[in-house]
């Protein structure tokens, strides 16, 4: 049953990338349409049914591991990342049907594929839950969390067509850069992807012996090799690299040290881009979304939210609280993770009130629905696996 | 304060933007798009500006200073998280150098600005209070006058209030009345209330939804005075017990009403052989927990109220409480929240002699209870054992230079006995504890020999009363129907007049235009009405030409030059 079930992701993988690509011919042929009629309707259609049957098989890869485990699949870093993913293609499966957006379906459908991957970079195998985890609580609380997350997301891939739609990519400025920012973040994760396959098909691993942070000798593995090596680290595996600089024992440099290699091969990846076509990537996809006018991004981004909003408050709040008062004997503990889900909250308040009462609509309503989706990524990613809380199960 | 009449003959109070009743615009002749928040009505923080009470509330009645408190707290709450707060860190630590043995400068500065303790500080306090005021200012200043202006509006409008609305248009030379009453057919199929006055129309559909963010806030105000409850006694209990296997404490924070016996206290663990968990148990590398259960019992201590008299214990419920699953009862909820295998409880000893083969010594196990010691043990024959100290988690104590005990849990008993016997009526002294058995002066003529070791599991149990759930529940309920209310429905309204030989026809919403232009879409396709158009859009659409235009001709007189 595993087997079967991670085979059924693979099969989402692959139907969401057919899915992208009919988006993308559905959103380029746009200059056919005047000759050949139908054509060009068609393929957004298609590319539509294609993320519906691939949101079907990944939804068959969550029934097949629930089945499997016992309990639903959202109890580490893998499940909930991957689940995280799916629920995104979910919301676009819903919004699509309002908005018949082909060009939200490009955006967005890269962006599940590439978080199913990240996901994948994690350990995969079913794992025993601990007491706390043992409740039907996981499930509601976790999985509505996850279906308002994203839809949220959504909000972030309207927010970046607005962007790229509106923005004068002729002229050097901070709005430019501001873009060209988030396509070089998604580049990073790009690079941490094929670097981490990359050194784990050739078998790299170095150990080292450092002192950690309590004075004490302890040893560290790096799956990359060490450009920045642990205190006073010595390097044990024959034939690795030894590190150029040495990191401060407080953190852990091997993370540290991935980290660098991403953000390094990520710049490296968009300077190579920016030579080929000599000019903003941003600019290349400006003809893209030419189709949808910039009132229609701007009321999509805000759409999604006043949908997704609602869902996150009550799975990442009110559900929360209820199972936190039964587990941890408190509704409200002040653990780093539950902290940030209030600040995700007052955030996209924040954004609502500005909107609504402040009249913030078009590029500052389009940055603040991108700055939202880094909050909810930066809970998922650097609150779990580094500050140490109640939630650190994975 | 003078009230303004308008030309319709409506007397609107003052600060009225536009007017109540035939929507006139009274401020503003201008001929951008109507500002349409609030109707255009008057609110009192945008009237009055004299007294101090004007003044405080015109402070609070600020969306842009509940914006400001919002942001506040986020940033706030986030800096809280870069450490960990005081009650994360590990027990024992003095925080004072915690923070700066762990996290260098940086550490200590956290700790002296307070953030260790942020949450709990004055001033995220003050915030949270900051952010209930503004919650109840900001919404009687809007609500108010938002309702005024939604009860008072009539059908028929002002030329220029239908003008200048984002959803505008006009048809000539039709049969007014009858494309009126097909439209109307068709608003109603769409479940719009249609209003009809002097033969014109406006039909309107989910007004409710403008209430929706009055009624979260007041959700908000209810969940946020309910947390503030808390702080007054008798409203939170919050304790902890440890409870040995087979005893029976009395739970703290019930006034010693309550008493919990733990029957027993059992701990399982994930199979290491099954399959399904194998690679992850590898990984982990240690055996992980599977459930950890105490078998409690609750019982009530009824008192007959004789001085004196012994108390009888009145079985309640028992029940096995596991994480998840507490014991409650009373409005007390007990929890399972940690355990200790293995704690020491009691050390068993047998006295022998040093130099010859015991002799006369008599063969006599003595037990020490290590939770609760006897003082003195007679062997008989003139032999006595005496525990002169006992440190039953025994620490040296740096600073007093002399041993002490950290806690009086026995998780590193240190005994200091008295030997007497019939040869040494004074008595010798020894220490024993863990791994040691030592004479204090010299050499001794008898030793305690360890003979036995009893061990005991501990559960620990959290204790919790709080009475302010249900306010909170009920403050969390409206809040979620109230945002319910605002985000899935919007509120539309669609105007037709008659104006002359002209069919004219305005919409607007306060949210999803496309959605609204779906209805207008609706009318045309089965009325004769022209389809309006969406200003904003075409705005949009004229600069992004207008912009196009210009490119074009610089590029043209690049290529001139």
């Amino acid at each position: 049953m595993p087997e079967l079930s991670s085979n059924l992701l693979l099969v989402a993988f692959f139907l969401y990338l057919l899915s992208t690509i009919l988006f993308a011919v559905a959103v380029t042929g746009k200059k056919f349409r005047n000759r050949q009629g139908h054509f060009q309707n068609r393929s957004g259609f298609l590319g539509y049914v294609a993320s519906i049957i691939g949101f079907l098989f990944a939804m068959g890869y969550f029934i097949t591991r629930w089945i499997a485990a016992g309990h639903a699949p959202v109890s580490n870093m893998f499940e909930y990342t991957a689940f995280l993913a799916i629920m995104m293609s979910f919301a676009l499966v819903i919004i699509y049907t309002i908005y018949k957006s082909d060009i939200l379906g490009l955006f967005t459908m890269p962006v599940v594929m590439l978080i199913i991957v990240y996901a994948s970079m994690f350990p995969t195998e079913i794992q025993p839950l601990i007491p706390a985890l043992q409740s039907y609580w996981l499930e509601i609380h976790v999985i509505t969390t996850a279906i308002g997350q994203g839809i949220l997301a959504i909000s972030f891939a309207a927010g970046l067509i607005y962007l790229v739609r509106v923005i004068d990519f002729t002229k050097r400025n901070k709005r430019v850069r501001g873009v060209e920012f988030i396509l070089y973040t998604i580049l990073c994760f790009v690079a941490y992807i094929s670097l981490s396959i990359g050194f784990n098909v050739a078998g790299y691993e170095a150990e080292f012996q450092y002192i950690n942070e309590n004075g004490q000798e302890a040893m560290m593995e790096y799956p990359m090799p060490a450009v920045v090596g642990p205190n006073e680290g010595q390097l044990l595996t024959d034939q690795a690299m030894e590190p150029f600089l040495s990191a401060p024992s407080i953190i852990e440099s091997n993370d540290l040290n991935t980290v660098v290699w991403s953000m390094v091969s990520g710049l490296l990846l968009y300077w190579l881009i920016r030579l080929a076509i000599r000019k903003p990537i941003g600019a290349v996809l400006q003809p893209l979304t030419k189709s949808i006018s910039p009132q229609a991004a701007d009321e999509l981004s805000y759409r999604a939210i006043a949908i997704g909003f609602p869902i996150f408050t009550l799975g990442g709040l009110i559900f929360a609280m209820i199972w936190a008062q039964i587990a941890w004997t408190r509704f409200w503990a002040w653990d780093p993770k539950e902290v940030w889900a209030l600040i995700t909250f007052l955030f996209y308040a924040a954004y609502l009130h500005l909107r609504l009462s402040r009249g913030w609509h078009g590029e500052r309503s389009a940055w603040l629905c991108v700055i939202g989706f880094a909050i909810i990524m930066f809970n998922l990613i650097f609150v779990n696996l580094i500050i140490a809380g109640l939630h650190s199960y994975a | 304060m003078e009230k303004v009449k308008c030309e319709c003959g409506h007397v609107n109070p003052y600060g009225t933007v536009i007017c109540e009743s035939c929507g006139k615009p009274l401020q503003d002749e201008g001929k951008s798009l109507l500002n349409m928040r609030y109707e255009g009505a008057a609110r009192r923080s945008q009237t009055y500006k004299r007294s101090v009470v004007d003044h405080i509330w015109n402070f609070f009645s600020s969306v842009k200073v509940g914006i400001w408190i919002i942001v506040l707290l986020l940033v706030a709450s986030g800096f809280g998280t870069i450490f960990p707060q005081v009650e994360f860190i590990p027990p024992g630590e003095n925080p004072a150098v915690f923070y700066e043995n762990e996290y260098g400068t940086i550490g200590q500065l956290y700790y002296l600005l307070g953030f260790h303790n942020l949450y709990g500080s004055w001033w995220y306090m003050l915030l949270i209070a900051a952010l209930g005021v503004s919650l109840v200012i900001c919404s009687l200043d809007r609500v108010v006058p938002l309702y005024r202006a939604l009860k008072k509006q009539r059908v028929t409008r002002h030329e220029g209030f239908l003008k200048r609305q984002r959803v505008f248009g006009t048809s000539r030379g039709l049969d007014h009345e009858g494309e009126i009453e097909k439209a109307t057919k068709v608003l109603n199929e769409k479940k719009y209330n249609i209003y009809e006055e002097n033969g014109n129309i406006v039909a309107e559909k989910g007004r409710f939804s403008r209430w929706g963010p009055y009624v979260n806030h007041i959700g908000l105000i209810i969940f946020l005075f309910g947390a503030m409850l808390r702080f007054f006694p008798t409203m939170y209990v919050d304790e902890n017990i440890w409870v040995r296997d087979g005893e029976q404490v009395p739970v703290k924070g019930t006034d010693g009403q309550y008493y919990l016996y733990n029957e027993n206290f059992e701990i399982e663990l994930y199979d290491e052989d099954d399959e399904l968990y194998q690679e992850a148990l590898m990984r982990e590398g240690s055996s992980v927990v599977e459930t950890y259960r105490t078998s409690a019992v609750l019982l009530e201590r009824s008192d007959d109220g004789i001085v004196g008299s012994e108390a009888d214990y009145e079985k309640v419920k028992s029940h096995d409480i596991e994480v998840n699953d507490p014991l409650t009862h009373d409005g007390y909820s007990i929890y399972q929240v940690d355990y200790k295998l293995n704690e020491l409880s009691e050390f068993s000893f047998r006295l022998q002699s040093v130099a010859d083969d015991n002799g006369d010594v008599p063969d006599t196990e003595i037990t020490v209870d290590l939770y609760d010691p006897e003082m003195s043990y007679d062997l008989g024959g003139g032999y006595v054992v005496e525990i002169e100290e006992y440190f039953p988690d025994y620490v040296f104590d740096e600073h007093n230079q002399e041993p002490t005990t950290a806690t009086r849990i026995p998780d590193n008993p240190l005994i200091i006995f008295n030997v007497q016997t019939p040869s040494i009526p004074d008595g010798e002294k020894s220490v024993v504890g863990v791994q040691t058995n030592e004479p204090i002066l010299g050499e001794n003529e008898y030793r305690l020999e360890l003979s036995g070791v009893e061990m005991n599991d501990v559960t620990a149990l959290t204790v919790r009363l709080d009475r302010t759930l249900p306010l909170l529940i009920v403050g969390g309920f409206i809040f979620m129907v109230g945002l319910i209310q605002g985000s899935y429905w919007s509120h539309r309204r669609i105007w037709l007049q008659q104006k002359g030989e002209e069919l004219w026809v305005a919409g607007h919403t306060n949210k999803n235009w496309q959605s609204l232009m779906k209805d207008f879409e609706a009318i045309s396709s089965n009325t004769n009405i022209a389809m309006p158009i969406d200003q904003v859009e075409e705005d949009e659409l004229e600069q992004e030409r207008q912009y196009q235009r210009r490119r074009d001709e610089d590029q043209g007189s690049d290529v001139d030059a």
